[in-house]
């Protein structure tokens, strides 16, 4: 069993909330090397799984023409921050259906503020 | 003298992110303060040591007040060798301030108790095949040795029986982080015992462990 909730875990005020459907700009520190360097990686969230110490998320973009999904730790400090760029409005939360889907198919309406 | 190590409990594991963002799979154990019920000496019992009391207790039997004085009333109590400078006596309180971020330790306690449990599962035996018209075959152990000689099994072989429950130790694990507040240690990689069990935490013992130091 996870025993997490007796830890602190890192709070990074740079996580803007978001749930499965938005669009949101990553941003992740990778180590090339010898440097460190920050990427962003901008798409949509296809689930969110959460679990104490060990929740993720995984934002799927098509890059190139080319269906690219990854998958971020929220605790990690390689995480720097995440900025919702759109909410989406979707009837479920984990977006699979979006694989199998390409161009306009594969848009997701967009949620009235709240 | 301080002494070498505490009781504790462990309370289960989780995961945490180092600075690097590499996650550690970690045991949390929420260590002491346990109690110093009697300082043993060289010149009185022959051997120096520190003995001190751990976990509630509603009521300790009368031979048993008599030893602790008004101490309180301890569930275990465990004995632990002197270690470095500083003075210990009866009644003093000792928490996790005698372990440091990146110490190597040692954990001893129960494993979880198997039971009776077969060769497959005590000794890591590969049973038999699964198909080709076995039957009964599946978790056999196989053969326990030769025929007319030398017409007995050989002492020592590996059969079922009860498995667990016993006395183990996990050497070296760093501690990879500490909670002073909650007097949590929270250990790198797993620990025996099951969820609430009492561990004994001490200084790592290992030739290696004490160079670095």
């Amino acid at each position: 069993m996870d025993v997490s909730h007796l830890v602190e875990l890192n709070k990074n005020e740079a996580i803007e909330p978001f749930e499965a459907g938005d669009t949101v700009r990553v941003s992740a520190k990778v180590v090339e090397g010898e440097r460190e360097r920050t990427q962003v990686f901008e798409g949509v969230v296809i689930r969110r799984n959460e679990g104490g110490a060990g929740a993720n998320f995984t934002v799927r973009r098509i890059a190139s023409g080319v269906g690219v999904e990854r998958t971020f730790n929220i605790h990690s400090p390689r995480l720097e921050k995440v900025k919702v760029v759109r909410r989406g409005k979707v009837r479920r939360a984990r977006l699979y259906y979006l694989r199998g889907l390409t161009g306009k198919a594969a848009r997701i309406k967009e949620r009235a503020r709240t | 003298m301080s002494l070498e190590g505490l009781l504790g409990k462990k309370l289960g594991m989780t995961q945490v992110f180092d600075k690097n963002g590499t996650v550690h799979a970690v045991t949390v154990i929420e260590a002491g303060p346990v109690t110093v019920t009697q300082v043993k000496t060289e010149a009185k019992d022959g051997y120096a040591a520190v003995q001190v009391g751990y976990g509630d207790k509603r009521r300790s039997n009368k031979p048993m007040r008599g030893h602790l004085k008004k101490l309180g009333d301890f569930r275990v109590l465990r004995e632990f060798a002197p270690r470095g400078d500083g003075e210990v006596n009866a009644g003093d309180r000792i928490g996790i301030e005698l372990f440091d971020e990146g110490d190597l330790v040692d954990v001893t306690s129960v494993s979880r108790g198997r039971g009776f449990a077969g060769g497959v599962r005590r000794h890591g035996f590969h049973g038999g095949p699964k198909t080709h018209g076995q039957s009964d075959r599946h978790r056999a152990p196989g053969s326990i040795g030769s025929g007319t000689t030398p017409g007995r099994v050989y002492k020592g072989q590996r059969m079922a029986g009860h498995m667990g429950a016993e006395q183990v130790t996990v050497k070296n694990l760093r501690i990879i982080a500490r909670d002073e507040g909650k007097g949590l240690l929270l250990v790198a990689g797993s620990v025996p015992g099951a969820t609430n069990a009492t561990v004994r935490v001490t200084h790592a013992k290992s030739h290696s462990a004490k160079k670095k130091k």
